[in-house]
Order: C-alpha cells, then sequence, then structure tokens
C-alpha cells in the first residue's frame, strides 16, 4: 500500500501527538507519590533511643512500616502512628510479623525531647529511630523521600519540617511493597497487611 | 471474651461528653471542641474544632487564645506533590450558610509553648476571635493521644 503525501503528513502528526499525550500523562507523575512498582530495596544504619546501630538485617521475616516524621509534629504525626498503633492493636498473635519503625527526620531535636518516650506513647512495639544528618539523609534517598528543613519564626525554635508522610511497607525479605498514602484508615492498611502474613 | 471486654472498655472510653458540647455566637454554632494529650509540655499540642455559619454573612475565624499555650496559632495541614507541611493560616473563612472542620489532616490550632501537659480527660477554655462575630469562649476537652475526634452522637 502506498501513502500518499496527505497520508504521510497526517500518520506523522498522529504519532506526534501519541508522543506530547504520552509526556503529558508521564510528567506530572514524577512526584514521590508515584514510585513504580517495581522492587527496590530501602535500606537504613540509624541509632535508635538507647543509641544502638539498627539496619534492615535484623528484621529480615518481619514486615516493616515505616513512618518517617518528627516529634514536634502536632497534627500530621500523631494521627499516621495512632493508625500504626491501631492496626498493631489488631493484628493480634501476628503483630509479631510486623514491625513498625518511626524514623526521625528531625533527629537531634527528637532526642532532645525523648524519642522512646514519644513511641512508647503510641504503642510499646514502634522502635524510634534517629542518626545523624547524613544517615537520615541517607535513608530518606533509599526510601526514595523528601524532607526539608523549613525556616519559620513563628514555629518552635524557628524552623518546621516538611516531609512525605506516607507510611511505607516493606517485605521480609526487604523489598519496598507499597505505600500507605496519608489519612489512610487503620482498617484498610490492616485488610492489606494481614493477607500478607 | 478478653476481646469483648476491651471492646466494652473501648466503647466506655469513647464516649466523652464534654466535647460535644455546642456554643453559640450570633450565627455561629461551634461544636466537637477537641485536643490531644501531649507527652510532656515541650511539644505543641493541637486544637480542633467544627464551625457552623448559619447566617448569610461570610465570617472569619481571625485568632486562638488560651491560657493553656503561650503562643497559639492557626495552622493549615497541605499535602502537595505527596509532601506535607504546615503553613501558617492568617485567617479561616467560614462562608455563610456552610461548616468549616478543624480536624486532622487539615486546619488546626497548633498551641505553642504549653505551660502544662495536657492529659485525657483535661478541660482547658479557648477564646476563638471572628471578624464579625467577635469573641467566644470554648471548653475544650483533651481526649486520648490516639484519638481521632470524639465521638458524639449528632457527629456526622
Amino acid at each position: 500500500m502506498r501513502l500518499t503525501r496527505l497520508q504521510k503528513i497526517l500518520w506523522a502528526a498522529a504519532g506526534l501527538a501519541t508522543l506530547a499525550y504520552g509526556l503529558l500523562v508521564l510528567l506530572p507523575n514524577r512526584t514521590p507519590e508515584a514510585v513504580p512498582q517495581a522492587a527496590f530495596r530501602p535500606t537504613f544504619t540509624l541509632p535508635d533511643a538507647a543509641g544502638r546501630m539498627r539496619t534492615p538485617a535484623e528484621f529480615t521475616g518481619q514486615h516493616l512500616l515505616v513512618f518517617f516524621g518528627f516529634t514536634n509534629c502536632p497534627d500530621v504525626c500523631p494521627t499516621t502512628l495512632s493508625e500504626v498503633a491501631q492496626v498493631m492493636d489488631d493484628l493480634g498473635d501476628d503483630a509479631a510479623l510486623v514491625q513498625p519503625l518511626f524514623i526521625s527526620i528531625d533527629p537531634e531535636r527528637d532526642r532532645r525531647l525523648g524519642l522512646a518516650e514519644f513511641t512508647a506513647a503510641f504503642h510499646p512495639s514502634i522502635i524510634g529511630l534517629a542518626g545523624d544528618e547524613a544517615q537520615t539523609r541517607a535513608a530518606a534517598d533509599s526510601f526514595r523521600i523528601f524532607y526539608a528543613r523549613e525556616g519559620d519564626a513563628a514555629a518552635p525554635d524557628g524552623y518546621t519540617m516538611s516531609h512525605s508522610p506516607a507510611l511505607y511497607l516493606i517485605s521480609p525479605e526487604g523489598d519496598w511493597l507499597r505505600q500507605f498514602t496519608y489519612g489512610t484508615p487503620a482498617t484498610d492498611i490492616l485488610a492489606d497487611l494481614q493477607p500478607r502474613l | 471474651m478478653k476481646s469483648l471486654i476491651l471492646s466494652a472498655l473501648l466503647a466506655l472510653s469513647a464516649t466523652p461528653v464534654l466535647a460535644c458540647e455546642t456554643f453559640t455566637l450570633g450565627d455561629l454554632t461551634i461544636e466537637h471542641a477537641w485536643s490531644r494529650a501531649t507527652i510532656g509540655a515541650d511539644r505543641p499540642g493541637v486544637f480542633y474544632v467544627e464551625i457552623t455559619n448559619n447566617g448569610s454573612t461570610d465570617d472569619a475565624l481571625i485568632g486562638i487564645a488560651t491560657p493553656a499555650a503561650g503562643m497559639p496559632m492557626l495552622h493549615e495541614t497541605v499535602v502537595t506533590d505527596g509532601i506535607a507541611s504546615m503553613p501558617h493560616a492568617m485567617s479561616i473563612l467560614v462562608p455563610a450558610g456552610q461548616t468549616v472542620e478543624m480536624a486532622p489532616g487539615g486546619y488546626h490550632g497548633m498551641l505553642m509553648g504549653l505551660t502544662a501537659t495536657l492529659a485525657e480527660g483535661d478541660i482547658f477554655p479557648v477564646t476563638l476571635t471572628f471578624q464579625n462575630a467577635g469573641e467566644v469562649v470554648v471548653n475544650v476537652e483533651v481526649l486520648s493521644l490516639r484519638a481521632e475526634g470524639p465521638d458524639c452522637d449528632d457527629a456526622n
């Protein structure tokens, strides 16, 4: 079949339009929320409240529920940690198969304010981790999450933190499985988690 | 059986009364004023409330004050492109005929400089200042650290 010149031009235009559409669809999704399903292994080397160094290796065999936050956060962080606490209570005997982790993105201040009492107030099973600047940045990068310190004269100590507020699920082998966006009810998290255990 | 007792206890503890108190100021109805228990007094507390404007002109919440905190401010949790930040809100519009909910994940009062730990069951006053309606004092009930809101019969 021979194409007329007009047909060639039309096909070329259609091709360009498809490309442009593809770009439009893909570009706005380049946010941390759109992390693909492809497996990757987030990692961390961070001290807990007692100063003991913790890494994913010791949690092999357990699912990890990981939240990055800061203890000076009055709204988002208590809400998410309350959901995590509810999930841990509702898991019953399966709770031993899941380890919740709270990774501080404001480690210096959180250490000063008390990390262990903060996590324990929500649930005794939650382990709080707070490293130095480099360790924290490395962990966040490996989870592909964002956090930043923002100057705010009206905030306590003159700054606040912005951060990815989702909850991340890691497999017993250490693979990233999925995220639960901020505000996901505990019942939904539980329903996703239970068949995996 | 154990879980039955547990649910009974939970049901009991989930029936606070004070946070269900309703306050009226002109055309405004203010209810479900609550806060969350804090761990010590060094971290900020939070304040949530629901405001209904039954009138025909817009109003706005322009400030909060309380003896419980040296520096209470209005904030809004904003999640943009998967990043949560908490900008200071100069005022919160309460449009005519509408209800504005200050609730987890949105508008909230941030209570900085707490004068004491907020313990579950505590009650403290907050003065709300509106642009048009003026001032009203509401009683705020401190719910548990894990509370997501008061459990009122009229809550919907």
